[in-house]
């Protein structure tokens, strides 16, 4: 049996966007720079990478093509019930804990001291979750930088872009640029995120916000402040 | 919610209608503790007239369940949540199993 040239060449191009192009894009540091870029880059290596792969075992097996494809989609419906289903009650936990904040339109503040900020994406409109703990240790222009960094999240649909490379992670386990591309991503909307707010906030501002709120124990601190920092100045 | 959690046992909705600002409708009142009930929030006791609701958790509970999703290790947290940061820090895992060791 001859194998097609067009299923070696898809083959061959799942091969490259399964290790080395997503090796070379984690590794770059332009990504820093241009996260709106490396984000399509992300999701076009995702989406093509499935493609190429369904592709080339098309013509190997069929059975086995459809098998992978149907393993795909089937993790994707599952990951996004599983996520709105959490959301769902998460929100209901929201509602009952918190009091709407007077001052600011579709924000919620919890009693609580650790400093949490984060936006439940969600139908008919998000909710921005702020807790006391983090409005005592913050300014009011840190507050707002924080504040325009978590609507960004949901503006941008960033929920739906982590929950399809989570599901793609869930879906391949084993396979590990999939974990990877899943870091990297998170990481870029937070990058994004603070572009969108850098345009409300001075970029000290934000940076001081970042700071306090996370001091430096997380991992995705650093390359913000960095990026932060070398804009100023 | 919060008149149920202040309260020591249970209560009958004509009690918390007492309670609640606003004078609602006794209506108004059973409609929203069905939906709590429905929920899984609120617990309804029928072996008396009238019905004697209760607060299914303790508000501390409730919350110690919404700081574990939004500071603990779920898996799906990221995506379920869009959070200021990308991690949490030591601290705070640290407090959280200091409010849940309580609860």
């Amino acid at each position: 049996m001859l194998i097609h040239p067009i299923s070696l060449g898809l083959g061959a191009v799942a091969v490259l966007l399964a290790w080395p192009v997503p090796i070379a894009l984690a590794r770059a540091r332009w990504t820093l720079r241009r996260p709106v870029i490396a984000m399509v880059c992300w999701q076009g290596i995702a989406v093509a990478g499935g493609f190429s792969m369904i592709g080339a075992l098309w013509s190997l097996s069929r059975g086995a093509a459809v098998l992978l494809a149907l393993h795909l989609l089937l993790n994707l419906g599952l990951t996004a019930v599983g996520t709105s289903r959490q959301r769902r009650r998460h929100r209901q936990l929201v509602e009952l804990l918190s009091s709407p904040m007077p001052d600011r339109p579709n924000t919620r503040l919890i009693e609580n001291e650790a400093p949490v900020a984060y936006c439940l994406p969600g139908a008919p409109r998000s909710v921005t979750v702020l807790s006391d703990g983090l409005v005592r240790l913050l300014s009011d222009d840190e507050l707002a930088a924080v504040v325009a960094h978590e609507r960004a999240h949901v503006t941008q649909h960033h929920h739906v872009v982590l929950m399809a490379f989570k599901a793609w992670h869930t879906a391949l386990p084993w396979f590990p640029i999939a974990s990877r591309a899943e870091e990297a991503v998170a990481l870029l909307v937070e990058l994004l995120a603070d572009d969108d707010a850098r345009q409300v906030v001075p970029d000290e501002v934000l940076a001081s916000a970042v700071e306090r709120v996370a001091g430096t124990d997380a991992s995705s601190v650093a390359p913000r402040l960095a990026r932060l920092s070398r804009a100023g100045s | 919610m919060d008149v149920l959690w202040r309260s020591d046992g249970p209560c009958a909705a004509t009690e918390l209608r007492d309670e609640l600002a606003g004078d609602p409708a006794i209506t108004t009142v059973l409609t929203v503790l069905s939906r709590l009930e429905a929920k899984g929030f609120v617990t309804r006791d029928r072996a008396k007239r009238p019905h004697l609701f209760r607060a299914a958790m303790t508000r501390d509970d409730y919350m110690a369940e919404l700081m574990h999703e939004v500071l603990g290790s779920a898996p799906d947290r990221e995506a379920v949540l869009a959070r200021f940061l990308g991690r949490v820090s030591k601290s705070e895992t640290d407090h959280l199993r200091k409010l849940l060791g309580q609860g």
